[in-house]
């Protein structure tokens, strides 16, 4: 936008809903915001709300693509409000929360409480009983190469997009999502995790693993940081294929 | 009245809390984590750049050990730090990174061969071990004498804390998110736990424990430009100078990052540079090496950030609508090395500035970012006048990074502290003492006294809109408490803070009445928190009439040890005062291992204390005998300023080094 032109008034329709309202039902509003130069979606909400409305509910943390709070659906499409600049979407926006997870209100959801079950319910850790560690003595080799790969499944931040980009999870409430299956193919790849593929089976073995996926991908397109979910799908299903065989 | 009993209850679910969880439930605690929002979005995530423990694994970093960290670490501080604490975090470090090692952080690796790499602007190539393939590699980082910095690309603290709060799941430990902790719940000198909010339904839930720690962070967000995210707003701080009992140290140590993007403030970090990128002015001029021709880029953040503020106040900057900038070139490290270890710093290129930083430079300019002081501990992490409120990480001043903290000592600080305080505090837990003599009636008291608030400001009728005080202290901050500081200008900030403190008294939450989810009231109750701890910053700016780190007085450039090597407390005894009470902490040199002397940026400005002398011959004296009679590095370390004791027992052992085995 140069100095000279005259900045565009943005209409952001935001879909409303209070669930401690009993009188409240879900609606769209529409807030008038003047455009500025670098304008995010995380500056637009911040003047509706400190302007317009300081009623209105969302949630950024990092407001730097990094932490994962702000996924929305803006114009239909899961994406981080914070990093989403205004200068590339038309003067109507419309947003609306993430669907699937439960509502706090307007655009907040409780995507943690989700997130934080779904980590218990695959173990999403280091599973390593036999070693007694030292802390005091070098520590354990890894091939950097291989280190580099984990980081690149590590980058995940939780922040739900895949799951609302999901056709399966519509059907299947208890699918694990690519945000699980991406996790498990983290730790299948790190020598530290001893489980077996037997152990990742029994987890993710089933039609609410691995199996349930309809290869619709919606995933791999709306995920933020450009995980690599279909090709570790892929992997994922041969690989569990292939030990549910054997058993 | 609903009331939940544990043992240790832990306010902030970053690295510090979920380190200080696993310790404690490791030691059979109870405890429960209070967390704004789900832990893996704290904060802690946004630490880019590294993690510095000295393994000494990378060609670069050969040589490296304790020593040398610790000395890095209190000149880094301008020798405001507390010694014996930074000796204990330099011992530690390496313990941490290697038990996050295990935990499942991919931290990036040394590999075997000639690599080549950028050195002030050229190439040079540098050859690792055949014996150190495979092992945790590091980078350079600002202030530092060897490359210390271990990563994960640029996602250092993301990793990290995945791993952390991963751990926290197998423990099974009790997170509560979205639960705010607004006031600590307190009697006769002793914590008993907090009153917290429920930000989803507006429940008030009394928390009482044996132990209380307070890990929420920094304070950064009561400036207007901060890299900090928007939930780092004091307010662990506040709740605990509410108490009119618990102290703060050093507030006005406020640390601010060179190279922020503009306008928006996120940060690039500091491995922009120690990968060798540059700091260019509007002519394109690498102009570091005029100011620091040693460090040049790479100097201490808080000489950097001076050096470049200067340069743009003699007219270098780049103008723009949002003011003067300089660049951070990057393009010499070329696409693949950006790809690879800077792609986090790539993507906020791309999404916020629309730019590649492999072809193009990056608008920068210094930022709010870290606060050095915080709520003023003991060793082992315990309010000095609080009897069981802990507090960790950036939260705490107990105090390791005296006045300007060096990059890569942040996110190791957590995981350090964590691990040691959860030793102190199970310590604590574990004698009789610890148990809750606390009476409900106390207990209904604090509840009471909250919910009132509350209803206060949902009720007030013609009173002041929370967020026209909260922009107006956030440029006060800006305009009046930043890089520079002068006397004139703080004694305006804190004039017209104290009287926007007064109004926020007096706050109405307008139209959004809602007692649950609501922004509004949420906003307001944390601006009166937040202005209180604007006003520990800024009348303790305004006091300290010298330069010392990130504490920079144009009126007073001289570091004065003679009169101000001591830790500024602030407390606020009553509640119906206006500014807080400020007193002194002395700062010994007798016992210091290291004592005051010369950082090496610039001219040395610095008065010194008779005491640093006869130190510092005592010093050379013991080190000479000791040296001359065969003692190894730890023995006279030992005999200087012996620490090892004060660590829990299980960290006491030394640190293997490549070195060790291969010698």
């Amino acid at each position: 936008m140069s100095e000279l032109e005259k900045p565009r008034i943005l209409k952001i329709h935001v879909l409303r809903f209070d669930p401690h309202n009993p009188n409240d039902f879900p609606h769209m509003e529409t807030f008038e915001v003047e455009e500025a130069d670098g304008m995010t979606l995380y500056i637009v909400l911040g003047e509706i709300r400190e302007h317009l409305d300081n009623s209105l509910k969302f949630d950024f943390v990092c407001r730097a693509g990094i932490c994962g709070s702000c996924a929305m659906l803006v114009n239909g499409r899961p994406t981080l409000a914070c990093r989403t600049l205004t200068k590339k979407l038309d003067e109507d926006i419309t947003l609306a929360p993430l669907p699937l997870f439960e509502l706090i209100g307007d655009l907040s959801i409780n995507s943690g409480a989700w997130m934080q079950g779904l980590n218990k319910r695959l173990e999403t850790w280091i599973h390593d009983k036999e070693q007694e560690l030292n802390i005091n003595k070098l520590e354990e080799r890894m091939e950097p190469e291989l280190a580099d790969e984990i980081y690149e499944l590590d980058r995940c931040i939780e922040c739900g997009c895949c799951v609302a980009g999901c056709g399966t999870i519509q059907m299947k409430p208890d699918f694990v999502g690519a945000v699980g299956l991406n996790k498990i193919a983290r730790y299948h790849l790190d020598p530290r995790d001893k489980r077996t593929d037997e152990e990742y089976y029994e987890l993710i073995g089933d039609e609410n693993g691995v199996f349930g996926c309809m290869t619709l991908l919606g995933c791999e397109d709306v995920c933020p940081k450009s995980l690599p979910l279909q090709s570790k799908i892929a992997y994922l299903r041969r690989m569990m294929l292939r030990t549910g065989l054997k058993g | 009245m609903k009331i939940i009993y544990t043992d240790v209850l832990i306010i902030g679910g970053g690295l510090a809390g979920l380190r200080v969880a696993t310790g404690v439930k490791d030691r059979g605690h109870d405890t429960i984590v209070l967390t704004l929002i789900p832990p893996k979005r704290s904060h802690s995530s946004a630490a880019q750049g590294g993690m510095q423990a000295s393994l000494a694994n990378c060609a670069m970093g050969e040589g490296d050990n304790e020593d040398v960290h610790f000395l890095d670490t209190i000149k880094g501080s301008d020798w405001g730090a507390d010694q014996e604490v930074a000796r204990m975090f330099t011992h530690c470090a390496p313990k941490a990174i290697r038990e996050l090692a295990a935990w499942g952080v991919p931290w990036s690796r040394v590999a075997r061969g000639d690599h080549t790499v950028i050195i002030n602007a050229k190439k040079e190539t540098i050859t690792e071990k055949d014996e150190a393939h495979g092992l945790i590699t590091a980078r350079d980082f600002g202030g530092t004498k060897k490359w210390r910095t271990c990563y994960t690309s640029d996602g250092t603290g993301h990793s990290m804390l995945y791993a952390m709060d991963n751990k926290a799941h197998e423990k099974n430990i009790e997170i509560h998110e979205r639960l705010e902790a607004i006031a600590l719940i307190h009697e006769n000198g002793r914590c008993y736990g907090a009153i917290a909010r429920n930000l989803m339904n507006g429940e008030l839930v009394a928390y009482v424990a044996k132990a209380t720690t307070i890990a929420t962070g920094g304070y950064g967000r009561i400036y207007s430009v901060s890299t900090n995210a928007i939930i780092c707003q004091g307010i662990g701080q506040a709740i605990a100078l509410e108490t009119g009992v618990a102290t703060l140290g050093n507030m006005e140590a406020i640390q601010f990052h060179p190279t922020a993007i503009v306008p928006v403030g996120i940060l690039t970090t500091e491995g922009c540079r120690g990968d060798g990128g540059l700091l260019l002015d509007k002519d394109g001029y690498r102009f570091m090496p005029d100011y620091e021709p040693d460090k040049k880029e790479l100097a201490s953040r808080d000489v950097v950030s001076r050096r470049m503020t200067e340069h743009m106040r003699k007219g270098k900057g780049v103008s723009s609508r949002y003011g003067d900038h300089l660049w951070l070139d990057i393009t010499i490290l070329g696409r693949k090395h950006i790809e690879k270890n800077l792609r986090e710093v790539k993507e906020i290129c791309e999404n916020f500035l629309g730019i590649d930083p492999a072809e193009e430079w990056i608008p920068v300019r210094p930022t709010q970012h870290y606060s050095m002081g915080g709520i003023r501990t003991t060793y082992q992490g315990e309010s000095q006048t609080l009897k069981g409120l802990y507090s960790c990480g950036e939260a705490a001043c107990w105090d390791m990074h005296g006045f300007n903290r060096l990059g890569g000592n942040s996110v190791s600080e957590t995981v350090v502290a964590g691990m040691l305080v959860a030793e102190y505090i199970s310590d604590f837990c574990d004698k009789a003492e610890s148990s809750v003599n606390v009476q409900s009636a106390t207990i209904e008291k604090f509840l009471k006294r909250e919910k009132e608030k509350i209803e206060a400001l949902l009720t007030k009728k013609n009173g002041e809109d929370a967020y026209v005080l909260r922009r107006a202290m956030e440029k006060i901050m800006m305009e009046k408490v930043g890089i520079f500081r002068n006397g004139d200008d703080l004694q305006e900030a804190v004039t017209e803070l104290e009287e926007l403190y007064i109004r926020s008294k007096n706050i109405e939450v307008f139209r959004s009445k809602s007692r649950a989810a609501n922004p509004a009231l949420v906003n307001a109750y944390r601006t009166q928190k937040m202005l209180k701890v604007a006003l520990t910053v800024a009348y303790g700016a305004l006091l300290r009439t010298e330069s010392r780190g990130a504490h920079s007085r144009e009126d007073y450039p001289e570091r004065d040890d003679a009169n101000w090597l001591k830790r500024t407390i602030t407390a606020w005894p009553d509640e119906n005062q206006t500014l807080p009470t400020v007193s002194y902490e002395d700062i010994p040199i007798s016992n210091m291992e290291l004592p005051p002397g010369f950082r090496g940026y610039g001219k040395d400005l610095t008065i010194h204390h008779p005491e640093t002398k006869v130190r510092q011959q005592m010093v050379d004296l013991i080190k000479e005998k000791l040296e001359k009679e065969g003692a190894s590095r730890h023995e006279v370390q030992n005999a200087l300023m012996p620490f090892l004791k004060k660590l829990p027992k299980k960290y006491q052992k030394f640190n293997e080094r490549l070195g060790d085995i291969h010698e």
